[in-house]
């Protein structure tokens, strides 16, 4: 069996309303799958599921992340697995610095009683920073506390970056982003691509797909993954929009 | 849920200063509180008739005042005055040398790592255990300047030119109720002398442990800094989670004079059974500056507003306060700026975080009349909310009279969300970690007024108080 984020028939549900139907997908690691789909899709939700966000209930079906049972573990142990999670909304922490959070995000990775590497440490978070051409103060700034929308956005691909997941899922991360920004963000994805792991890239735009290329897109539709394709499929469904999925599937 | 390491370090986190041990006291006052408990205490330590005098009186006062429940809490009630020993202590005199000191003791203190604190960074250390020091010294170099840090008892008998003429003039001895109470039955404290022009480069630091069940502890300080003179003192505390009920009853008294400065820091972290209801006031001449640095982590009850006088003109006064209510918890805690002289600052920064049930409470007051002029208040109060049933008021009073004079006040409420804890939780810490990360984020600004040595302290205290309060 090759490794993989292997979703099956999920079905999750949020204040009693199903949001999930039974939604199935693999993301094969070394691969960059996208989903797309219109508003309320569910899309969000399932980045939330796949996190651990207590506000949801699953009923039914599986997440296995190279054959670990993701369902089974907290928020974050799925973290501490190899789940990231790139926020469409990124939360602020005020007077904790970006530098400290990332310290104890890496620190929590670390057996019990070992040291991070504070000289290494920031080293390499200065290297990513300039790739993603964040100024150094923001090590010294409230996590996210007062950002704009495009500074919070090359945050979490910081975060991403530090972190090393096996597998990421970005939220809506092209939301807010002017062009320059988007390009700086998908530049700092492109870096991270790699056998070693796998994406999946929620968008409700082809925009962002021009400069992040999915191996695969797949389209949601009402808690469902209805259709699946090539990169092309989102070029497709920016030309003749997302009516055109549904009303196929009205007549399948 | 934290993982069980996590547990298990909380566990043993938790209990560092929950130890005793089996109590032998050559000296014991019994239960209840009457003239001859106090004919008891200054016999034991062989005080002068004006000192027996003063206690009396106090007494008096004491049981003439009501319990303030119609302000504070009705929880005040539930301390039993005749179930409660008054005085406790093995008999010795405060040694020079640790080696000296009885091995319980010396055994309790170096759990709580004093005599290695000591030893890195402090220039004297006084060691309470229940009523009366066990340890005191202070650096030669400093003893040669004319510095005085000694406990109460000797600083009224061997030094009382020096300290009797405030002793009791910075808090009356009717002040309130538990003022009156720590006047008749005080024992231990420190009293420190600052001669002229000395500045203390390093913290001085009290200790105050009480070992015993159904005991009081009434230590009383007296810090006087003279002219142009600078100290820093530091106090810690801490208590065994005892079944019932412990009373601290602390009166401080600082008395900055001209151009001084004094700087009073604590570090409580009193175990869930203990009332701990302590008035502290610094009384500033003129250009003085006296700043309190207050951090009240546990405790069943606190109820502290540590106050300054701004006597002299252009003296200034500091209140920087953190508290921690957790479950079952009532901090009740604040700060009196009294402006006396024109040109006159005060700031107060108060920081709150209520855990679970925990209850968190502001009370400020501020006066400035209306014959000055030139004075500046600045408040600020912010409170921090975990979990919905937690509960936070403040009550600033601030009396302006006139019109040539600055104020400044502001309150906030935040809360930590589910959402906050879910995004640091995505990034790999525990639900505890994260919490603890929000906490220390909250009060950073003000951990920062600690020494280096104390904000370590502090962190960590939280982050028990954090890890241990996750369900």
């Amino acid at each position: 069996m090759s490794d993989s984020l292997k979703i099956e028939n999920l079905h999750a549900s949020v204040e009693g309303n199903e949001i999930l139907k039974g939604l199935t997908l693999e993301i094969p690691k070394g691969e960059v799958h996208a989903i797309m789909g219109p508003n309320g899709s569910g899309k969000s939700t399932l980045s939330k599921v796949l996190a651990g966000n207590e506000e949801y209930d699953v009923s039914e079906g599986t997440v296995k992340m190279d054959g670990v049972d993701l369902l089974d573990l907290e928020v974050d142990e799925r973290s501490r697995e190899g789940f990231f999670l790139a926020f469409q909304y990124p939360h602020e922490i005020p007077g904790v610095s970006n530098a400290n959070f990332l310290r104890a995000a890496l620190q929590a990775r670390l057996p019990k009683g070992e040291e991070i590497d504070a000289v290494a440490f920031y080293k390499t978070m200065y290297e990513k920073m300039d790739a993603l051409q964040m100024d150094r103060k923001f090590t010294g700034r409230s996590v996210n506390d007062g950002f704009s929308g495009g500074e919070k956005k090359r945050n979490e691909i910081l975060q991403m970056m530090m972190l090393e997941p096996k597998y990421a899922v970005l939220d809506e991360t092209d939301s807010g982003l002017d062009i320059d920004a988007l390009k700086i963000v998908a530049e700092g994805v492109n870096r991270m691509r790699g056998p070693e792991r796998g994406f999946l890239v929620i968008t409700h735009y082809q925009r962002l797909l021009d400069y992040i290329v999915p191996d695969v897109v797949h389209v949601m539709v009402d808690g469902q993954i209805v259709k699946s394709g090539g990169k092309e499929l989102a070029h497709e469904l920016e030309e003749k929009g997302y009516d055109w999925v549904t009303e196929e599937l009205a007549v399948a | 849920m934290p993982d069980s390491a996590t547990l298990e370090a909380v566990n043993i986190d938790q209990d560092e200063g929950n130890f005793s041990y089996p109590e032998e006291y050559a000296h014991d006052a019994g239960y209840g509180l009457n003239e001859d408990t106090i004919d008891f205490i200054s016999n034991v330590k062989g005080e002068a008739d004006w000192i027996r005098e003063f206690r009396k009186k106090a007494l008096k006062i004491f049981e003439s005042k009501p319990m303030p429940t119609h302000w504070a809490s009705e929880d005040l009630e539930n301390i039993k005055f005749d179930d409660i020993r008054y005085y406790l202590a093995k008999g010795q005199r405060p040694t020079r040398s640790w080696d000296e000191v009885p091995d319980d003791v010396k055994q309790t203190f170096e759990r709580l790592g004093i005599p290695e604190k000591e030893r890195k960074y402090l220039a004297g250390v006084e060691a309470q255990f229940d009523s009366e020091a066990a340890y005191s010294n202070v650096k030669e170099e400093l003893e040669k300047q004319g510095v005085i840090f000694v406990n109460s008892t000797e600083g009224l008998r061997e030094y009382p030119d020096v300290f009797r003429k405030w002793f009791g003039k910075v808090i009356p001895t009717g002040d309130n109720k538990f003022s009156a109470l720590n006047s008749a039955v005080f024992s231990g404290g420190s009293f420190i002398y600052v001669p002229p022009g000395v500045k203390v480069a390093h913290p001085l630091q009290a200790y105050f442990r009480i070992n015993a069940e159904n005991f009081g502890q009434f230590e009383r300080t007296l810090i006087v800094v003279d002219e142009g003179a600078e100290v820093t003192y530091m106090e810690g505390c801490t208590a065994p989670k005892f079944e019932t009920a412990t009373l601290h009853s602390a009166v401080v008294e600082l008395v900055a004079m001209k151009d001084a400065k004094i700087q009073y820091i604590t570090v409580q972290n009193w175990s869930n059974n203990v009332f701990n209801l302590v008035t502290k006031r610094g009384m500033a001449h003129e250009n003085a500056e006296i700043r309190w640095i207050d951090c009240n982590i546990g405790s069943r009850l606190t109820m502290k507003y540590p106050g300054v006088i701004m006597k002299g003109r252009k003296a200034r006064g500091e209140v920087i306060s953190i508290a921690l209510a957790n479950d079952g918890q009532h901090q009740d805690t604040g700060a009196k700026m009294i402006h006396a002289a024109d040109e006159t600052t005060s700031n107060i920064v108060a920081k709150s975080i209520s855990v679970g049930e925990g209850r968190s409470t502001y009370r400020g007051q501020v006066h400035i009349p209306k014959n000055l002029k030139g004075c500046k208040n600045n408040t600020e109060c912010d409170a921090l909310l975990i979990n919905s049933n937690s509960r936070t008021d403040t009550y600033p009073a601030i009396t302006v009279r006139g019109n040539q004079h600055a104020t400044q006040h502001e309150a906030s409420v935040s809360q930590v969300s589910e959402d906050q804890i879910f995004y640091m939780q995505q990034r790999g810490l525990s639900e505890g970690e994260a919490m603890s990360l929000s906490v220390n984020g909250f009060v950073n600004d003000l951990v920062r007024e600690f020494p280096m040595e104390y904000s370590v302290e502090l962190k960590r205290l939280i982050d028990m108080e954090m890890e241990g309060s996750v369900g």
